[in-house]
């Protein structure tokens, strides 16, 4: 029930997905909320959240990257056609490289602002900046990366619900339940 | 009496006439600089705010204002009298700069100026002495505490090296904390002319 089997996701691998998405997403908003307000003291505490979750995105979904490649992955229905599995392939990949590339891009603004504002995650742990150039131009660049592939993301995440909700309402299969909840495990489920 | 012992009288005699010589001279410089000064703009009023991590926020006030006077017969009836301007406050950040002045720190649009009054100043040493006061900054106001180092003086001259922590809390400026320091490091050259 914990594990995944060869067609159900067991718990780690739903609270994952939950979790993640959940942060993820938030972080969206926050990102495109935080840059827009004009209180200066609101702004700064924005920041500092949003610099937190971002890395707590990043070390989670190593996690959860180390966890998949040791489970096996539910296989897809067998109605599905060649193209949903190669589009479920294309989108499954792009979501996974934006909850890395995304916080990446975050790091690096912080780490080549010259405002050198430290990044005291959660005001527990100091992270280091990464070692790149400096200046106002070199933020501007990895601020403008992390927007576009922060709405690219988003984007990408709209066609994963769209794709889920579509499996569930229209093709009626399994693929969004068993998202929702593990399934029992083999012994009871005989 | 042995050699070694006389030398340590000896010592002892020359350090004794090295002590007197210096409160000898430090009641001559006290009388020498005694008056009314005022604080010129080539002083420099510098700070520090550290942040986790190393490093931190430096910079200084470009626009300040002040009086003392330091009396003769007891520094403890001495007085000082300051106004900062955080409007001009430099730190090679724009943004920075701009951070500090808005509502989150200074608010400079609604409290212009930072001033500071002494309560009590006591003498610690031929040159040193601790100057506590008021400061008010934001409209609110608590006490401080300087320590000040006569570094120099001329005739009509005289400079002091003075610093102080600020727990910048206090004032309602504590944005930024615990990533910043609550505490604001001051380091100051007060040079003045007399009046």
């Amino acid at each position: 029930m914990l594990r995944n089997s060869k067609d159900s996701f067991g718990l780690i691998s739903i609270l994952f997905h939950w979790i993640i998405a959940l942060i993820f997403l938030g972080q969206i908003l926050l990102g495109y909320l935080m840059s827009r307000v004009s209180d200066f003291t609101l702004q700064f505490s924005l920041f500092q959240w949003h610099k937190s979750f971002g890395f707590l995105v990043l070390g989670l979904s190593a996690v959860r990257l180390l966890w998949k490649a040791a489970s096996v992955s539910p296989s897809n229905p067998e109605s599905m056609t060649t193209i949903e599995r190669v589009g479920s392939r294309i989108v499954h990949a792009a979501l996974y490289g934006a909850l890395f590339i995304v916080p990446l891009t975050g790091w690096a603004i912080a780490s080549s602002s010259p405002l050198l504002i430290p990044t005291y995650m959660f005001n527990l742990v100091v992270i280091p900046s990464l070692p790149l150039q400096v200046s106002d131009n070199a933020e501007a660049f990895w601020t403008a990366s992390h927007a576009y592939l922060a709405y690219f993301s988003a984007t990408i995440a709209a066609l994963h619900i769209l794709a889920a909700l579509h499996h569930h309402f229209w093709k009626k299969d399994a693929i969004l339940t068993r998202m929702l909840r593990p399934s029992p495990a083999p012994a009871e489920r005989r | 009496m042995p050699a070694r012992k006389r030398l340590r009288r000896v010592q002892v005699i020359f350090a004794g006439m090295l002590a007197m010589a210096a409160s000898v001279a430090a009641a001559d410089t006290l009388s020498e600089v005694a008056g009314r000064y005022d604080i010129q703009p080539s002083s420099h009023i510098g700070f520090t705010v550290a942040q986790v991590g190393g490093g931190g926020i430096t910079g200084d006030f470009k626009k300040f204002s002040g009086v003392f006077a330091l009396n003769k017969s007891d520094i403890a009836h001495s007085m000082i009298d300051f106004t900062l301007y955080p409007e001009s406050v430099v730190t090679g950040q724009a943004r920075i700069e701009n951070f500090l002045r808005s509502d989150a720190v200074f608010d400079t649009e609604n409290f212009p100026t930072i001033k500071f009054k002494s309560t009590q100043i006591t003498q610690t040493s031929p040159d040193t002495a601790v100057i506590s006061g008021l400061l008010t900054a934001r409209g609110k106001s608590s006490p401080a505490t300087f320590q000040a180092t006569l570094s120099g003086h001329g005739k009509n001259t005289i400079t002091f090296h003075v610093d102080g922590k600020i727990m910048r809390s206090r004032y309602g400026m504590d944005v930024g904390t615990p990533i910043y320091s609550n505490v604001v490091q001051f380091d100051m050259t007060i040079e003045a002319q007399r009046t």
